[in-house]
């Protein structure tokens, strides 16, 4: 397992390459000189000149480019033209707000998706199930700007209940601080929510019709235990890879929901970088969130092993499956 | 009566779908003594697993429901229980081992603590000491190196060894019955027959009655004392297995004893076969449900369901002519297709 965990953490490499020169030639086809933008309508061509010159954008693609990929080997995403600030500060200040946001939105989901997951395939065909189902039809296909903007119509300005923008402190105290992430946070986790539920039915009313699961209640295992144990860990694997897909795309930053509640995490930093046209910041957080993508992978591929021992990682020939 | 450890009566099971309801077991009667065993033989959708899975009350429901019948045993109606009462006695006084071994042990758990779990779930100890009772029953079994092999898991172990591990399971809490649904059918022949043996033994230190689901009558002859007959989900002849091999009265078990393979059949020579095929138990058997297959059939049959009667003591049939003439025919090879 070690040496499987070394050798995948050496495949990242090409990955974050590849990655790496996507991002460089994609930045550099938005439409638009990034220092005539910041410089704004009213700056004179000597200036937008100067700075360009200043941030090496008349120099050739290809020199552009390897500097880039040095000061990436040296750990330096490179530095915002319009923040000013090293790129990989900006994202050591956002990431934060993302994760808890993102942590928030995941243990809602998990903890109301699975449960209605397994309830409904325990009582497949019931009123219930379909009830669910129904739900989380919903719940997927909902969008989410529309969703958010009800969350604050409703429980922000007509009940008052929750702030409608922004992050707390945790000066003002823990309440506070927990009221500014609940409504982005069930924004965040309504499609992760329904995805689980419906991901985790199929898969557990796949595993519900197997032998061993007879073998367990002709042993006397009570129902509830049948699912929760012999269902469920069977029923584990297709939810892992969903789960690994939906915490990379919520640490991703959630794009729409930070912009919604102006939370200042990673989404709003990649739009406000697009919007001002700061292809450095772009590039070193879309990098950024392809070494999470990677990461997560790898964690969704060892855990594999932890719920199935049938896995097999050391030979190549694979275990018993 | 009251020496018999179970007796079924008139047991129906039906599965409903939206367009139609099937009888798969209509009228099933079988009582079983201690420390017996009892072979039900029959073919495909005989209704036999059916019959185990009712007295185990494992059937799925909706669509499955058991519609008629007592289950008897030790003189108490199972189907008047509890949820809970029943549970008490799956894997407790009544086991079960079924057909395939490579899919009846859960995958992602080790053979200990699937063993592990069926004795806790009926005895009040502690898992340390479940652990040492389960690697004894491992021992018990036949797995070499049971301190090991406990913390293995199912696919780990070969075929053979996997269907001793659900024997481990099943007599883990010492059942008076076992329900073992073709057991054998899924091994290869020379673990087939270890298999048997290990049973036919645990039987004995045990006292365990059994129950064995098959088609194979040579392992009926082999364990049985006594066989049941299923077609179309009824019992149509019932007695010792002596009875039954030397003195069959129904035309079906006729059938089903000629279709065997023995020391006689010639290299490449067609082994006799039933022709046709049973019953669309959607629709109501009116008369005898074997009557389109049978080379006996008269107009009684089509109109009246034989009773199911005591010929000679000990021995049950259901056939409106059960008579020494007709059993004689046989002989002429009329279940030659």
């Amino acid at each position: 397992m070690g040496k499987y965990i070394i050798k995948r953490l050496f495949d990242l490499l090409p990955t974050v390459f590849v990655v790496a020169v996507i991002v460089f030639i994609i930045t550099r086809l938005i439409p638009g000189n990034p220092a005539a933008v910041m410089l704004g309508p009213t700056a004179s061509v000597e200036d937008i000149e100067k700075l360009t010159t200043q941030l090496g954008l008349d120099q050739p693609l290809y020199k552009q480019f390897l500097d880039y990929l040095l000061g990436l080997l040296q750990g330096d995403f490179g530095t915002s033209l319009s923040y000013n600030q090293p790129v990989a500060q900006l994202i050591m200040e956002r990431f934060p707000n993302t994760v808890i946001l993102a942590l928030a939105a995941l243990v809602i989901a998990l903890l109301i998706g699975i449960p209605a997951g397994m309830i409904s395939a325990a009582r497949q065909n019931s009123a219930l199930d379909y009830g669910v189902m129904l739900v989380s039809l919903l719940g997927v296909s909902m969008p989410i700007f529309w969703l958010g903007v009800m969350l604050v119509l409703f429980f922000s300005v007509n009940l008052g209940w929750f702030p409608a923008t922004g992050m707390g402190t945790l000066d003002d105290g823990l309440l506070s601080y927990i009221k500014h992430l609940i409504l982005p946070s069930i924004t965040l986790a309504t499609i992760p929510m329904a995805t689980f539920a419906r991901i985790t039915r199929s898969s557990m009313l796949e595993v519900i019709s197997q032998e061993y699961i007879k073998t367990a209640r002709a042993k006397g295992v009570a129902e509830f235990w049948v699912i929760s144990k012999h269902v469920l860990k069977n029923a584990l694997t297709p939810i892992l890879t969903v789960l690994g897909m939906q915490i990379s795309m919520l640490l991703g930053g959630a794009v729409l929901t930070e912009t919604i509640f102006s939370w200042p995490g990673m989404g709003r930093l990649i739009v406000d970088a697009i919007d001002k046209r700061d292809f450095v910041v772009v590039q070193g957080t879309v990098l950024f969130i392809a070494i999470i993508f990677v990461l997560v992978n790898l964690l969704v591929d060892i855990l594999y092993k932890v719920v199935n021992p049938r896995v097999n990682y050391e030979s190549s020939k694979g275990g018993g499956q | 009566m009251s020496e018999n450890l179970l007796s079924i009566e008139d047991l129906d099971v039906e599965f409903r779908s939206s367009s139609s309801t099937v009888k798969a077991v209509n009228g099933v009667n079988l009582t079983l003594k201690k420390k017996e065993t009892l072979g039900i033989v029959g073919e495909s959708g005989s209704g036999k697993s059916v019959t185990a899975t009712a007295l185990m009350q494992l059937i799925p429901s909706p669509p499955g429901k058991i519609s008629n019948g007592k289950i008897l045993f030790n003189g108490i109606d199972l189907l008047t229980l509890s949820k809970k009462e029943m549970r008490s006695i799956r894997g407790n006084e009544i086991a079960m081992i079924f057909q395939d071994p490579m899919t009846s042990l859960n995958p992602v758990f080790t053979v200990g603590n699937q063993i592990i779990e069926a004795i806790r779930q009926h005895k009040k100890i502690s898992k340390k000491e479940a652990r040492l009772e389960a690697i004894a029953m491992l021992k018990t079994v036949g797995i070499p190196e049971p301190e090991k092999r406990i913390d293995m898991y199912p696919h780990e172990f070969s075929g053979g060894m996997r269907q001793r591990a659900m024997i481990a399971i099943a007599l883990s809490c010492n059942p008076k019955l076992l329900i073992a649904d073709e057991p054998t059918t899924a091994l290869d022949v020379t673990v087939q027959a270890q298999i048997l043996e290990l049973m036919k033994d645990l039987q004995q230190t045990n006292d365990t009655a059994i129950i064995m689901i098959t088609h194979d009558l040579g392992v009926v002859w082999e364990m049985c004392d006594n066989i049941i007959v299923m077609y179309a989900g009824t019992t149509v002849e019932s007695g010792s297995v002596e009875t039954i091999f030397k003195n069959p009265l129904h035309p079906y078990t006729w059938g089903l004893l000629e279709s065997q393979i023995t020391t006689d059949v010639q290299h490449n020579e067609k082994l006799p076969a039933i022709p046709g095929s049973p019953p669309d138990l959607r629709k109501p058997v009116l008369g005898c449900p074997f009557v389109d297959r049978c080379p006996y059939s008269e107009e009684v049959c089509h109109t009246k369901k034989p009773e199911y009667i005591e010929v000679e003591p000990g021995h049950f049939a259901a056939c409106h002519f059960q008579h020494e003439t007709s059993r004689l025919e046989k002989k002429e090879g009329m279940f030659v297709d």
